[in-house]
């Protein structure tokens, strides 16, 4: 392979079998993956996770322990920073104080010794629509206004890639909205590699093409966020990104394309296509059923059609309603002691069920999902709810 | 508007409500009254004093030390017009001058490496800066002469590479008394220096990095730029009292590197001249204040964040 130029390299970003330790602590282990050039990527995990050691380690502000990193052709491992053709949005933005917007904007190109910095660095500021403010200083932004300001730091260099560390982390939330979809539109119009780094699942589902979940250190699914949260690999993706109802259950049979699956709240169906890749279904295994809450419906037991063939129900009682507006979410407990979480959409308001009712929940086979019993239940529940 | 003012407005808006105007008003006067009590008695009664005995002149006939206080302000021309005062008023600001760029020289990179290199030994370092102060100022002076006397340990190094003859020494001269000033006043320019590169956000040298700067470029451009309000500090620290300084002439220097305190010591001393003592340390003031006036214009201290 020819020696390419590393600064003016370009392709696809190759992460192999990357490994960093900090002492006895294993932040990434022996993580590979390729972000096809000009992508969305996200890189979604809980504080702590690695992500953004990761990130630090494509920037060149951390040295991997093991692996090699590559943009194309060139191999980056060991590069220096200001080598490499890669710029990042830093989380608290890093804006130098003591110069103004323009020169925040124009130091990447001076450095470079480019000659027409000023238009580039005009333009980059419409691109964001803060040029009126060129000549004020960063902290007299707000916010949401310095958050643009790195952004249009770093993509006025045109990388081959750009590395965005939890970027939005210190807006609120009106402003975090309109900034996911202000970085989605200059993303598509610049057409750079984004890696994204976010432990907001919401964040990384609207904008990223591809989203890669990462605990403790490896990534444990990569793909399109609708992949993703309809057909989650491992429990700690299912109960990440958006809620599950996760409950233990052994296989009792298989037929045809689809596995029976027993617990104590009676018998399941489920294709084997939404079998995890995980999962061996010989009868008697343990695994995980999940389904998500808003895919339930629920009904009164004495209102209750009876149940199709193919379709899955559970019996239980409402323990909590709490009516939310747009919805209503139910806490059921089943006669078989699980507790089961529903959304149910508020399209008749007179037709919610109270709390203390006997109900019963059905679901289609094809909307639960089935992971392995090896799982922890509940990996990845967010502390906090 | 004063800070005075200023604070008093805070006071009203926060009490507005439900208590009268007039109660918070006197508060931060009151806050002033000690500090203004204590410059008052301590420094403007002794600078008037001072101012008028700059202009006293001999009583005729009397005994030495003897004035009666007039108005002649021909005592500063005079005094500026005799080459024993100008010229160790020059060379006051010349030592000063060499000490103070010694001391950046030295107490920068000593600054940067305890705020940014020194790990968990940052508040040993930082304590070992502070040290000295432990023992009498005269006495690190005076150890001093020790240290660059023919027999010591700096002469013999000199000696061995041949940069000071065999008969020559390094004390008493001029450069023990540059050297003196930069060992006595290192302190106070390394910890002003230390405050602000503490406070410079490492994340900022690291998007340096990332924006194609090289390690010495970033250094320029953002860690220099951020920290010279202790630059600043630390420069006005050491070059204002060092230019006064009296002690480091007068223990390392022979009576060619007389600087202006020694002369104003022995004027007011030995000589019992009040008035052109007074009229000296007048002038060392209005050549500092300048000085430091069009240092602070050209370095723009109210631009830095």
């Amino acid at each position: 392979m020819a020696k390419a130029d590393i600064t003016q390299a370009e392709g696809d970003l190759f992460l192999e079998n990357i490994t960093k330790q900090f002492g006895d602590f294993r932040a990434v282990n022996d993580l590979s993956l390729q972000v096809p050039q000009g992508s969305f990527f996200a890189l979604l995990g809980p504080s702590g996770c690695g992500k953004t050691t990761t990130l630090r380690m494509v920037a060149g502000l951390e040295d991997p322990t093991a692996g090699r990193i590559r943009i194309g052709d060139a191999d980056i491992t060991y590069a220096k920073p200001y080598n490499r053709p890669v710029n990042t949005v830093f989380q608290n933005y890093a804006l130098f104080p003591h110069m103004d917007i323009f020169e925040n904007v124009a130091f990447g190109l001076k450095r470079r010794g480019i000659k027409d910095a000023k238009q580039q660095v005009d333009e980059a500021l419409d691109l964001i629509q803060l040029s009126q403010v060129a000549k004020r200083k960063p902290l007299q932004l707000s916010g949401g206004q310095q958050q643009r300001v790195a952004l249009a730091r770093a993509i006025v260099n045109r990388p081959s890639v750009l590395l965005l560390d939890e970027p939005l982390g210190a807006l609120d939330l009106k402003l975090r909205r309109q900034m996911q979809l202000e970085l989605k539109r200059i993303q598509t119009e610049v057409g750079l590699t984004f890696i994204h780094v976010t432990h907001d699942q919401e964040e990384a589902m609207t904008m990223a093409d591809t989203v890669a979940v990462m605990n403790e250190g490896i990534i444990e699914q990569m793909g399109p966020p609708t992949e993703l949260y309809e057909s989650p690999r491992t429990a700690f993706v299912a109960n990440f990104l958006g809620q599950s109802n996760l409950f233990p259950a052994k296989v009792a049979e298989t037929s045809g394309d689809d596995v029976i699956l027993e617990d104590s709240d009676g018998r399941f169906v489920m294709p084997k296509a939404r079998v995890s890749d995980r999962v061996v279904t010989d009868p008697g295994t343990e695994v995980l059923v999940g389904v998500r809450p808003e895919k339930i419906s629920i009904a009164r037991l004495e209102d209750a059609a009876p149940p199709p063939a193919d379709g899955n129900f559970v019996d239980g009682r409402v323990t909590s309603a709490s009516f939310l507006g747009v919805s209503t979410q139910y806490e059921v407990t089943t006669h078989g002691g699980d507790t089961i979480n529903v959304f149910a959409q508020n399209l008749d308001v007179h037709n919610l069920v109270p709390q203390g009712e006997d109900v019963r929940l059905s679901w289609l086979p094809i909307h639960g999902f089935v992971l392995s019993g090896h799982d922890d239940i509940n990996a990845g529940v967010e502390k906090n709810v | 508007m004063s800070i005075a003012a200023a604070i008093g407005d805070t006071l009203q808006e926060e009490h507005q409500p439900n208590e009268p105007k007039r109660k918070g008003k006197w508060v931060p006067y009151l806050l002033m009254l000690p500090g203004m009590l204590w410059l008052a008695i301590f420094f403007v009664v002794p600078i008037v004093s001072l101012f008028l005995t700059s202009l006293q002149t001999p009583v005729p006939g009397g005994q030495v030390g003897e004035f009666q206080q007039t108005f002649n302000f021909a005592n500063y021309w005079d005094t500026l017009s005799d080459s024993t005062y100008y010229i160790p008023l020059f060379r006051s600001f010349v030592y000063s001058g060499i000490a103070t760029l010694l001391a950046l020289a030295i107490g920068y990179p000593l600054a940067y490496a305890i705020a940014f290199k020194s790990g968990k030994f940052r508040n040993l370092l930082l304590v070992l800066v502070i040290a000295p102060f432990f023992v009498s100022f005269i006495l690190r002076t005076i150890a001093w002469r020790q240290i660059l006397a023919d027999e010591g340990p700096v002469v013999a190094v000199l000696r061995s590479v041949g940069l000071v003859g065999e008969t020559a020494g390094v004390y008493p001269s001029a450069v023990a008394v540059i050297a003196g000033i930069t060992y006595n006043f290192l302190p106070f320019m390394t910890l002003p220096i230390y405050a602000s590169l503490e406070r410079v956000d490492p994340r900022l040298i690291e998007a340096s990095g990332d924006l194609y700067a090289k390690p010495f470029t970033g250094f320029r451009k953002v860690t220099w730029p951020l920290s010279m309000p202790g630059v600043v500090a630390g420069t006005l620290l050491t070059f204002i009292p060092a230019a006064g300084d009296y002690v480091n002439a007068a223990l390392l220097g022979r009576p060619s590197n007389t600087m202006i305190g020694n002369r104003i010591e022995y004027t007011f001393l030995s000589v019992n001249d009040y008035p052109t003592a007074a009229v000296l340390s007048f002038i060392l003031m209005a050549c500092i204040l300048t000085m430091v006036l069009v240092y602070i214009r050209r370095v723009g201290t109210e631009d830095l964040v």
